[in-house]
């Protein structure tokens, strides 16, 4: 189920004062089973962008093609885009609401009118998918949970309607590390089990280098660049002067090249680095 | 009088809670001093944070500021002056509909004179620059800009301690430096104490000590050398080290020479050069 | 929700924005009177003048204050009608057992004009001072009150607390409501009772948002020493210039072409 996104403008509150462009002919093609990255820093545009993918925004001019239909035609029924495209919210728990944990994930899949056994097997599998203990947590009540379990259980409540793309905008932010970990792992379990596309909007460029495999950067409405994140990372002059950065280990990596050292720099995790600078230490060892 | 905040033997239990927040927190914050408290969520950093300006009053032990017991509540508001508190969420701080009325906020609330809250209020707005901001509704500001009209309030307050609880969790890469370069002046250029509570380790290098806590309790104790060199200790209990500091742990084990210290790129440059 | 730009304050620095915001209020007040002292068209000829001329002054458009009565043109025209077709009187026209009458298109136009006039004239107010500005002019009418027993600072308060959260909030419903359709929730099909239930997914979060705020913000100001209005200070003091006076004078002479056309033409 490809997205295409076809010259692409969003326009908000045309003629008035308040005026603003937050998009402006964008393009892009995100492929089945694809796990991207979207970058950039706020007000860049991503979000505006991510919600044009399941119509919660309707485009002032330009298409999105998902399926090979246009979204926004006339007679297309959003409710089956929405639960197609999957989108996690930042700060997903602020959308809870039901008494118990289980009642909420239930809210999308019911709102797809599924019969009561689907979507209690749904409900069962979604809150294992995001590591949580489907008879230990479903009558609990969601406010009582911890920060990051209420995020898996928001997150949860997206999975239960079995999107094949998923959407998830800064899902770590404001959690602590071990936190981040956990729903970053999560993540990509889902994916290799799941077979299922993914959108990752992050600040985080050592999350991003760690997972995606493709990156689209975004800056004042327009996606300036994409590609894997090693080429992505090489234009590191490009990403600094719109005010990204680069993971820190492919920075040290591109200090020791500057320091006129043979090192490869297209590094994006420790492991990597790690592994580089044994070869390089081995090899100089031999000659 | 000393010049410090001190807690001695203080525990803290929320009510209707059945466990203690805080154990048996022992701990002086000096007057200049720069500390990052850092630990997992839940481990009572922030509990803390609001015992040292008397928001929260311990259930055991004492907290003094400047020699004030926060458990007098006379002293109470000469306390809050004295210790300035900036919180996580840049939106439920900021109380009035313009920048520089909210920083005037508590200046007003001391009864400073007009004249001298404005003289406060723009000398406060200049030193997190944000003085072309001050006319602007805060709601169209950044979120690193609204945390530093948050900081700026404090500031106006003339207090010697600015306690910052998770400032950064909810901002993007950019407001985190502005406002981290922010707190940095602060402490160089003007002399104010800083209390940073953080769960990002690339600000907690910055400080000149770092208090680790988890499970409520101070479990280190140290500089940031000190403490980021125990890469293992501290991911057991779920907190993160830099990249570089990871990196040197790391190679270390093969057996490289490699300082274990390493906070900084700089420095890591320095030690792998010679290597290479 | 987002797009209602009736009466949101546009910065600047005219005439009318730089006036005394009590000034401003009170001649509100007075207009929104005199608009009911008129009882006939000649009459108009006053408020409509004053509306063009501080329109003018400002440098808000007459045409933009207009538009901002659209959301509001369902009530405009429901005056309308009701004052077409209730009014009895000589028969224009019969459309079935309805009847519009000569003395129902006046009265119709006539209401319409006044409930036109009345909502520029109070947008003017609110266009043209800054929300803050207008609850310290608020407070300050209210403070000699206070003795007997007006809260005029904890209603000033409240009323700023409220114009600081109107955006954060409005932002937030938007936030949860996209949140909800995209977990398939529909808001506008149908009937009534399923619409309303479809309001509770909005409602739960908003809440628990909104008391979140409320206790953070209340330790917020608890630490920053806000204990009332008692012994607090404020930075800015209004002040009445000679432009207030000016102002006054003008109403003045609003006022008394209006009650003219009333009493002695």
């Amino acid at each position: 189920m490809p997205i295409i996104v076809k010259n692409l403008t969003h326009i908000y509150m045309p003629g008035t004062p308040f005026e603003s462009v937050a998009l402006q002919d964008v393009n892009w093609t995100v492929e089945d089973g694809e796990f991207w990255g979207l970058i950039g820093h706020t007000g860049s545009g991503k979000s505006t962008l991510i919600q044009h993918l399941n119509g919660l925004l309707k485009p002032t001019s330009g298409e999105v093609i998902i399926d090979g239909v246009n979204i926004n035609e006339r007679g297309v029924n959003l409710k089956e885009i929405r639960q197609k495209v999957g989108l996690v919210f930042q700060f997903p728990e602020h959308q809870l609401f039901e008494e118990t944990v289980e009642k909420d994930v239930a809210f999308g899949p019911r709102n797809m009118d599924l019969p009561e056994e689907e979507v209690n097997r749904r409900v069962k599998e979604a809150l294992e998918l995001v590591g949580l203990n489907y008879n230990e947590i479903k009558d609990r009540s969601p406010f009582e949970l911890s920060g990051g379990q209420m995020r898996r259980v928001a997150i949860a409540g997206v999975l239960a309607m079995k999107p094949k793309v998923l959407i998830l905008d800064e899902p770590t932010v404001g959690l602590d590390p071990k936190g981040r970990d956990e729903i970053l792992r999560e993540i990509v379990k889902l994916r290799e089990e799941q077979n299922i596309t993914v959108i990752l909007v992050s600040h985080s460029m050592e999350d991003i280098a760690k997972l995606v495999d493709k990156i689209a950067v975004m800056h004042k409405g327009r996606i300036v660049d994409s590609g894997t994140p090693k080429e992505i990372f090489k234009n590191y002059q490009g990403l600094i002067s719109i005010g990204l950065d680069i993971p820190q280990i492919t920075h040290l990596m591109l200090r020791l090249k500057q320091k006129g050292k043979d090192v490869a720099t297209d590094v994006l995790s420790v492991d990597e680095a790690e592994a580089e600078i044994l070869k390089v230490v081995r090899g100089k060892g031999r000659a | 009088m000393a010049a410090e905040i001190v807690a001695e033997g203080v525990c803290y239990q929320y009510p209707q809670a059945a466990d203690m927040a805080l154990k048996d927190i022992n701990l002086r914050i000096r007057k200049g001093e720069f500390v990052a408290i850092i630990g997992p969520n839940g481990s009572g950093k922030s509990t803390l944070a609001k015992l040292f300006n008397g928001l929260f009053v311990p259930t055991k032990g004492k907290v003094t500021v400047d020699g004030l017991d926060t458990r007098d509540r006379n002293n109470i508001w000469k306390i809050r002056q004295k210790a300035g508190m900036v919180f996580q969420n840049p939106d439920n701080q900021i109380v009035a509909t313009m920048v520089e009325e909210d920083v005037a906020f508590g200046p007003e609330n001391l009864g400073v004179p007009p004249e001298e809250i404005r003289k406060r209020v723009y000398e406060a707005l200049e030193i997190v620059e944000l003085t072309e901001f001050a006319q602007k509704p805060p709601h169209l500001l950044s979120g690193g800009q609204k945390q530093r009209v948050a900081i700026a309030g404090v500031i106006a307050m003339r207090p010697d301690y600015i306690i910052l609880d998770e400032p950064t969790a909810m901002l993007d890469p950019v407001g985190r430096k502005e406002v981290i370069n922010t707190v940095k002046r602060l402490n160089k250029e003007e002399g104010k104490t800083i209390v940073l509570i953080t769960h990002f380790m690339e600000e907690a290098v910055q400080a000149d000590r770092v208090i680790v806590m988890d499970k409520g309790r101070v479990v280190m104790m140290g500089t940031p050398r000190e403490i980021f060199s125990q890469v293992e200790e501290l991911k057991a209990i779920g907190l993160d080290v830099p990249q570089v500091t990871e990196l040197a742990h790391r190679l270390r084990r093969w057996g490289l020479k490699v300082r274990g210290d390493i906070l900084t790129i700089d420095e890591m440059v320095e030690c792998l050069c010679p290597l290479l | 929700m987002r797009e209602i730009t009736i009466g949101q304050y546009i910065p600047g620095n005219s005439a009318i924005h730089r006036l005394d915001p009590r000034t401003k209020i009170l001649i509100t007040f007075a207009f929104m009177i005199l608009l009911f002292v008129i009882d006939d068209f000649t009459g108009y000829v006053f408020p409509v003048a004053f509306i063009i001329a501080a329109s003018i002054l400002s440098g808000i458009s007459v045409r933009y204050m207009v538009r901002g009565l659209r959301p509001l043109l369902v009530i405009i025209l429901l005056t309308f009608i009701l004052n077409l077709f209730l009014i009895k009187g000589r028969v224009i026209y019969e459309i079935g057992p309805l009847s519009i009458t000569y003395e129902g298109l006046y009265q119709g136009t006539f209401m319409v004009l006044r409930l036109v006039l009345l909502i520029v004239g109070t947008s003017l107010l609110t266009l043209t001072t800054s929300p803050i500005t207008l609850t310290d002019g608020i407070e300050s009418l209210l403070k000699p009150f206070s003795k007997i027993g007006v809260p005029a600072h904890e209603l000033a308060m409240m009323m700023t607390i409220a114009l600081r959260f109107i955006p954060t909030l409005m932002e937030e419903t938007d936030k949860i409501m996209k949140a909800q359709m995209a977990r398939g929730a529909d808001f506008s099909s149908g009937n009534i009772i399923k619409r309303a239930k479809s309001v509770v997914p909005i409602l739960v979060p908003l809440f628990i948002s909104a008391f979140r705020r409320a206790d953070e913000l209340a330790m917020a100001m608890e630490s920053r020493c806000y204990r009332g209005g008692e012994n607090r200070t404020r930075m800015k003091k209004l002040q009445m210039t000679w432009e207030d006076l000016a102002a006054f004078i003008a109403t003045g002479v609003l006022a008394a072409g209006c009650l003219a056309s009333r009493f002695l033409w």
